[in-house]
């Protein structure tokens, strides 16, 4: 007879299982909601704002509505309707389902065209006629602190966060959330040091571009509503979609397949809100599929600057500093008042400094919403800290490695926080890095008019705190096993990593564990499937309804008298007397957590630290500032791999990311705050040509005690160094400082120019 | 407006109605139930469109579905047993997400059909037309040396 599973002592954890859907994504069979047609379906097509700012005067749909084949033009008017304030936001309620009164982007959602064709939706969208009166605009972060244009006339906190109840109903002001830490005195360490450093950093606005774009689609009977959408939080849309119809959470159903790649892109609320109620409305299966362009005008990556300013001694130990950055949040808060706080609170660096002030800015501004993007804010700050680090070393004549070495936070020593460091290899990825960059060795430095040069940068993240995650373990009849989670499977392979969880705990071979997508209905709750929290908080949580599994099969072996080892099958059919009955267990995860104080200081800040390091060789082009990346080495501390190969891709696919957010990706905006390159015509994203000629990945050996089997997560890791590495290098190979990305080859020839 | 179109795919016979703004890929979701070949870009930048038109890859979100009466259609879900090139995609680890990875396969066949051993660079400048967000790219390279030597191999 064939065995329903294998039973196996083969460690699960630690072996590259393949991924466990590898054959239905080489064969195109994998399924996403881009996929899925429902009976009676009706597309969206949305007519978006071509105004940065303004006051809507008049929306006239009739010639769209004329149009043969167009079954309804919906405006905000008609969801007001039904859903009487239909502001969504993880942070703040300030994102109107459709434009109410105001539009605050150029891209902003104004109107749905519903057609059974898509064709005929897209073409009657082009007839809608919309007239605004434009209000005074600001785009750039640090104006819009002092602004006259203000993009909300009152802030909408969502109550979730305690740190964001106090801007509720302020008024006259562009700022969402003012972060500050204070630890110890920096202004009269500043003084009184011997060196003073003072640069100041901005990073650009980039997309994450997934190539399966948002989509959603929505079916709905009077009691109840599906949600079958892209999403990296199933939980959240379905609470947020339950709040805003005022419905239990039971009568809202969310699925999620497989995602065509999110980044950040597809979390919290994105099309849910509006599938949602255009169905309702229509009473018909809604799905709206953003096209690549329209990606652009729906979430993004923050813009910033960055002041950092270092007081050191003259033996090059960095004594004070301060850290004053600015998000350019964009029109709608998203997620962006948690990147000020959570990212903000690791802007000084991996650095042991006693004293440090840290003040971060999320500003409101008149550009499309910015969020979450594969390392939340920390490639921003990184980007700073780590260029800002290797010029004060440079200025003082300390080699860049040994000055790092010199003021590194190690384990043992409290981060600015005063949260006491565990678990983080910083001095471990810095001394491997060194060690693969082959540092001490002389390094040729070219001829002519190409000139090479390296450089590193070392950055770490703490996982955002406190979340929860929530598993179910069910072993059937057979001994087959299925997990049953709400993680979202967007390539970074966490169906194969929590099979194997479960694998090693039931000593069953991942691939004979199937893990169940996202189904409210039938997963239990997640937080949400970001910032590198899954494979800690869900692998926790799996591991935990595993183990209780196991613990009730071997206490049925007892109870009915089996051997230890006999096979899972056989204790079902001599309790049930035949093939029948289920094991089921669970298992929920919430970490230990500390609210920051009044200075912005606790002492338990995070469950964990993901630490990367990335090493740069690169040649510069004098003539015309193009650059060519020859070696790239990425060294991360991920704790124990639970899948060393998918690590190694998620380190290597992260670094090549994170060089086209460096070498040239930029969202290009005129002087009306209109987007110029929203599409993969005109914003280029890194091709296969794009990638270094060498690239050397490596997870340092390390443990996180308190992970699953001693791993934590990585998809972000491989970010973190990118962009300064690369700065560091261009610099060390001819002697130009780049202090705003991208380092395209335009922004190196005209620093060029500058020195002659 | 609609008219009938004839064209083998996969194999079959089949014919289809088609509308004069129609493009490939939406012809081959929406009669055919196939979802392998994807509109992504909408601009033929990307790739995950691919399909081949009497043997040459093609943009099939840029191709009007009328023009392929009378062609050999090939998708990705044209083989039911794995080939060499998509069990060196699995054994390389070449995709994460999955999305972009039919165009890439057909590509790979394409080249491999064309230059049996390709070098790293030409490997490259192939699959030059085929954007991966994910940034499989070097794995994607392992993959399709690996797919040239199991055909050799066969």
């Amino acid at each position: 007879m064939k065995r329903a599973t294998q039973s196996t002592e083969t460690p699960q954890v630690g072996r590259s299982v393949p991924r466990l859907e590898s054959w239905l994504k080489v064969t195109g069979r994998a399924e996403y909601v881009h996929n899925l047609r429902l009976p009676g379906m009706l597309y969206g097509k949305i007519f978006r704002s071509t105004v940065a700012h303004g006051r809507i005067k008049r929306i006239d749909v009739s010639a769209a509505q004329a149009v043969g084949g167009v079954y309804r033009v919906v405006t905000a008017e008609e969801i007001r309707k039904l859903v009487p304030e239909p502001y969504y936001g993880p942070a703040f309620h300030d994102q109107p389902i459709l434009a109410i009164d105001k539009v605050r982007y150029v891209g902003e959602p104004v109107a749905v065209v519903l057609a059974a064709d898509p064709h005929v939706a897209e073409e009657a969208t082009h007839l809608i006629a919309a007239e605004y009166e434009e209000l005074p605009a600001v785009y750039d972060e640090v104006e819009a602190m002092a602004s006259k244009a203000i993009v909300h006339d009152a802030l909408k906190p969502a109550g979730t966060f305690p740190d964001l109840k106090h801007m509720k109903g302020r008024t006259n002001t562009n700022l969402a959330l003012d972060f500050h830490l204070r630890r110890g005195d920096a202004a009269g360490a500043m003084q009184a040091a011997e060196r003073v450093f003072e640069h100041r950093f901005r990073t650009q606005q980039v997309m994450h571009t997934p190539l399966e774009p948002l989509v959603s689609v929505a079916e709905s009977s009077e009691r109840s509503l599906t949600i079958h959408t892209a999403s990296q939080s199933p939980s959240f849309v379905r609470t947020e979609v339950a709040r805003l119809l005022g419905w239990p959470e039971n009568r809202v159903r969310v699925r999620v397949p497989f995602l065509g790649g999110g980044f950040g892109a597809k979390l919290y609320i994105k099309l849910e809100a509006l599938v949602a109620v255009l169905s309702l409305i229509a009473r018909r299966p809604v799905k709206i599929a953003l096209t690549m362009e329209e990606q652009f005008f729906t979430i993004t990556k923050h813009a910033s600057t960055f002041r950092i300013k270092s007081g050191v001694t003259k033996d090059g130990r960095i004594v004070a500093r301060e850290c004053e950055v600015w998000w350019n949040g964009g029109a709608y808060a998203d997620i962006g008042p948690r990147v000020t706080q959570k990212s903000g609170f690791t802007a000084p660096g991996p650095y042991d400094i006693e004293h440090v002030a840290i003040d971060s800015y999320a500003l409101y501004t008149n550009l499309p919403p910015a969020g979450a993007l594969r390392g939340f804010g920390i490639p921003q700050l990184v980007w700073a800290y780590e260029s800002h680090t290797d010029m004060m070393a440079r200025e003082l004549g300390i080699d860049p490695i040994e000055f790092r070495r010199k003021n590194l936070l190690r384990d043992g020593r409290p981060q600015a926080t005063g949260t006491v460091m565990r678990d983080a290899a910083i001095e471990k990825v810095l001394e491997r890095l060194e060690a693969l960059m082959d540092w001490n060795a002389l390094l040729d430095r070219g001829t002519g008019v190409m000139r090479k040069g390296r450089g590193i940068a070392v950055g770490f993240k703490a996982c955002v705190s406190p979340t929860t995650s929530v598993a179910i373990v069910n072993v059937n009849a057979d001994g087959s096993c299925i997990v049953y989670c709400s993680t979202a499977d967007m390539g970074q392979g966490s169906d194969t990593a929590m099979a194997q969880i479960a694998g090693e705990v039931l000593n069953m071979a991942a691939e004979s564990v199937s893990v169940v997508h996202s189904d409210t209905d039938v997963t239990p709750y997640d937080m949400a499937t970001l910032g590198s929290r899954s494979l800690f908080h869900m692998g926790n949580a799996v591991k935990q309804a595993a183990e209780e599994a196991k613990g009730k099969l071997d206490a049925l072996r007892k109870e009915l008298q089996l051997p230890a080892d006999s096979e899972v099958a056989a204790i079902f059919k001599k309790k049930y007397g035949m093939q029948a009955g289920n094991v089921v267990a669970t298992g929920s995860y919430i970490p230990s957590y500390q609210s920051p104080d009044a200075n912005g200081l606790t002492d338990n800040a995070t469950p964990f630290w993901m630490v990367g390091g990335t090493g740069v060789e690169l040649e510069v082009d004098t003539e015309t500032g193009h650059v060519r990346i020859t070696r790239l080495v990425n060294v991360a501390d991920v704790g124990t791999p639970i899948n060393p190969k998918i690590v190694e891709t998620q380190l290597s696919g992260a670094a090549i990311m994170q060089l086209g957010f460096t070498l040239f990706e930029k969202m290009e905006f005129d002087e009306a705050g209109q987007l110029r390159n929203a599409s993969l015509a005109e914003y280029k994203i890194p091709g296969i040509l794009d990638i270094p000629e060498a690239i050397t990945n490596e997870a340092v050996v390390a443990e996180q005690k308190s992970g699953p089997f001693g791993a934590k997560g990585v998809g972000e890791t491989g970010t973190f160094g990118v962009s300064p590495a690369i700065a560091n290098a261009i610099h060390d190979a001819i002697g130009v400082r780049l202090t705003s990305l991208p380092l395209n080859p335009e922004a190196v020839f005209m620093k060029l120019q500058e020195l002659k | 407006m609609r008219r009938e179109i004839r064209f083998r795919l996969n194999g079959k016979q089949v014919s289809a109605q088609v509308a004069p703004h129609e493009n490939l890929v939406e012809v081959l979701q929406e009669n055919f139930g196939l979802y392998g070949a994807r509109e992504s870009c909408g601009q033929g930048m990307c790739g995950c469109c691919t399909v081949l038109v009497n043997g040459r890859a093609v943009s099939g979100c840029l191709y009007l579905a009328s023009l392929i009466e009378g062609a050999e259609v090939l998708t990705v879900e044209n083989n039911s047993e794995p080939d060499a090139v998509q069990q060196a995609f699995i054994e390389a680890s070449a995709f994460q997400c999955g999305f972009c990875t039919p165009g890439f396969v057909l590509m790979t066949r394409q080249l491999l059909d064309e230059d049996p051993d390709p070098d790293e660079d030409a490997i490259k400048h192939y699959l030059s037309g085929n954007l991966c967000r994910c940034a499989a790219y070097p794995e994607i390279i392992e993959a399709v040396k690996l797919a040239a030597k199991k055909r050799r191999r066969s």
